[in-house]
């Protein structure tokens, strides 16, 4: 166990890479009936890189894909998803695992280097067997330890965890949301993997409980220096946890940058009317709604997405596609009047 | 001053254990309060899962009765609405809007369909014509049109519109009284404040009272008028939504409060980091 950790360590001096890299990722629900294609863009052209030790938020509407654009990540995707294009390549402490190329390398390495969190935690623990038995089932053959030593591993990550062990006896119905929650971060975490990947796992969740759940997440992953990919709708939950922060909107990255540059300064029209729009205790200002819905990715608009609903929209915007540059404040961002745009 | 809606001592019962257990647990517990029918206002309801706010929406519906106290709408006792007319006559009155618009719509039935049914219960529209206008009017007053929406099914509709659509369905009979659980929960980011502004907007020139049920402490502080809050079934604070959400006194609502994460980064990431067990 030392020595993978050490190897971790040392692979982490000597470089200093991405520990994930997609390049032009498309991946589209294809169906074919009687001759006739129909194709739903659901990650449409994506580019992006996460760093070594950081939270990396992904934010977007439903049907945004970014549920899509996780699973094509996870390699979990079936058909009618098919990768049409592009890359997904993991760097696990110097081994390089490129996702679609070579799809078996990534079998050996899930849960061990790369893990989960889900929404549902209901779904994820079995509800008619002890918690103990999803650890086993989980984690068991990932560990490569014995029995016992596998036990004392799983009970003492519970107690840095802050959990008792005494969880591992219980029924999922016994537990409360947040400590099923809590359990299901433990269970991906068991393993001490480089890479998470966190869907809307707070969503489900009491406020209160929310806030301990999201203390977690960050408290295991500064402990561990691992990397997670934080998906979620709420934006207040991304200022709190996330350190770079991706806004996704129609299958398209609208805008990356740092959480605290995107809040401040946001480029894109669409960021800037989702952090304007919240709603603050003690700010009773009137807050505009955007115009319009989400449009639908088997029939999107032309040119940027955004733009039958964009206050700042132009003619350019329905006939050009913008692409992700660099903006003024450090990130990236796709947008023709990138900057205009006020936080109201 | 006649009052539109009156909850005097409510409490509600369920019996917990098995068949022959005599064990009860308040799902809520001694609420008082009252709507002005005069001033209409909202009136949020905060208040964790567990805290019994949805339980006081269905007495509020009448699909509930209080175990104990005294549920008055109009100057009438909910517990003695007897009869089909005497209840349609209630359901006109109050009406609700649910948490889920993708839940509450039958995904087999058209939309349109539900909008003609409650015209042709409520407003006794015999006839095609009467039922589109009266639906139409609805739905124009939510920002839509009978155009947009005939013969559309749920699945063809954002979860924005379809909430706006159950609100129209809700304003077809004229009630004065919108109870809404969690109407916004499931609402779209960027479509959500179009729903809160709507409700507003209802209060301001429709004059309907409305009721809305939610833990987002937020949005209630943004559109309500008045909030209770509730823990365990219980009213641990009320008044003024501005004053009690800026000032809460009990450690619940502070907790409660508290635990609103602000859209702003360094504030938000310095809570989290208030709440890690262990330092890094």
């Amino acid at each position: 166990m030392h020595d993978v950790l050490n190897a971790k360590a040392k692979a982490s001096a000597v470089a200093p890479k991405n520990v994930l890299t997609v390049e032009g990722l498309k991946a589209y629900y294809i169906n074919e009936h009687f001759g006739v294609r129909r194709e739903v863009r659901a990650v449409d052209d994506i580019s992006l890189t996460v760093n070594r030790n950081e939270v990396y938020g992904i934010a977007g509407e439903s049907s945004s894909g970014k549920s899509s654009l996780i699973k094509t990540l996870a390699g979990a995707i079936r058909p009618p998803m098919r990768v049409v294009d592009g890359s997904v390549k993991f760097d696990f402490g110097g081994r390089e695992i490129d996702v679609y190329a070579e799809p078996e390398q990534l079998k050996p390495a899930r849960w061990r280097h790369l893990s989960y969190i889900m929404q549902g935690s209901m779904n994820v623990l079995n509800p008619v067997r002890r918690v103990k038995h999803s650890f086993h089932d989980f984690a068991y053959r990932h560990m490569g330890l014995g029995g016992a030593a596998f036990w004392s591993k799983v009970r003492q990550h519970l107690e840095r965890l802050g959990l008792d062990p005494d969880v591992l006896e219980a029924f999922p119905h016994q537990l409360s949301g947040g400590m099923r929650q809590r359990i299901t971060i433990a269970l991906a975490t068991v393993c001490e993997p480089e890479f998470i990947i966190a869907d809307e796992p707070t969503t489900a969740l009491d406020v209160l409980v929310q806030q301990d759940v999201l203390g977690l997440i960050k408290d295991v992953q500064a402990r561990m220096q691992a990397s997670i990919i934080f998906v979620t709708h709420d934006m207040s939950v991304h200022a709190a946890i996330s350190d770079r922060l991706a806004i996704m909107y129609a299958g398209r990255l609208a805008e990356e940058g740092a959480t605290q540059a995107l809040f401040d300064n946001p480029q894109h029209p669409y960021t800037a009317h989702l952090i304007g729009s919240l709603p603050r205790i003690g700010d009773v200002r009137i807050r505009k709604s955007l115009p319009g819905k989400p449009p639908a990715l088997s029939d999107p608009p032309s040119g940027c997405r955004f733009h039958p609903r964009c206050p700042l929209a132009i003619e350019r915007c329905s006939k050009e596609v913008p692409q992700m540059l660099p903006s003024a404040t450090g990130g990236r961002v796709a947008c023709f009047r990138a900057g205009e745009a006020v936080a109201s | 001053m006649t009052d539109l809606l009156k909850l005097d001592h409510v409490t509600k019962r369920f019996p917990v254990g098995g068949l022959f257990s005599r064990r009860t647990m308040k799902a809520v517990d001694d609420v008082n309060f009252t709507l002005s029918a005069e001033k209409p206002e909202i009136f949020a309801i905060v208040g964790e899962s567990g805290s019994g706010k949805s339980t006081l929406a269905k007495m509020m519906l009448g699909n509930e009765l209080p175990s104990e106290g005294r549920l008055s709408f109009d100057g009438t006792d909910v517990t003695t609405i007897r009869g089909r007319a005497a209840r349609e006559a209630f359901m006109a009155k109050v009406q609700p809007v649910f948490q889920n618009p993708f839940e509450a719509f039958n995904p087999l039935t058209k939309l349109d369909e539900y909008l003609f049914a409650t015209a042709h219960r409520f407003l006794a529209a015999n006839n095609r014509d009467a039922r589109e206008a009266a639906a139409d009017a609805a739905l124009q007053r939510v920002g839509l049109s009978l155009a947009e929406v005939r013969g559309r099914y749920s699945h063809e509709l954002s979860g924005g519109q379809l909430q706006r659509i159950a609100v129209a369905r809700a304003l077809i009979p004229n009630p004065k009284l919108i109870v809404a659980d969690e109407p916004v929960s499931m609402v779209d980011a960027s479509l959500r404040m179009s729903i809160v502004n709507l409700f507003r907007e209802l209060r301001d020139e429709l004059k309907v009272s409305i009721i809305y049920i939610t833990h987002d402490l937020a949005t209630a502080y943004y559109i309500s008028d008045r909030v209770i809050i509730m823990q365990k079934g219980r009213v641990i604070e009320s008044g003024d939504a501005r004053t009690v959400l800026e000032h809460p006194t009990q450690p619940y609502s502070i907790a409660l409060k508290g635990a609103v994460l602000p859209p702003d980064p360094a504030e938000a990431s310095a809570i989290i980091r208030g709440r890690q067990v262990v330092e890094a």
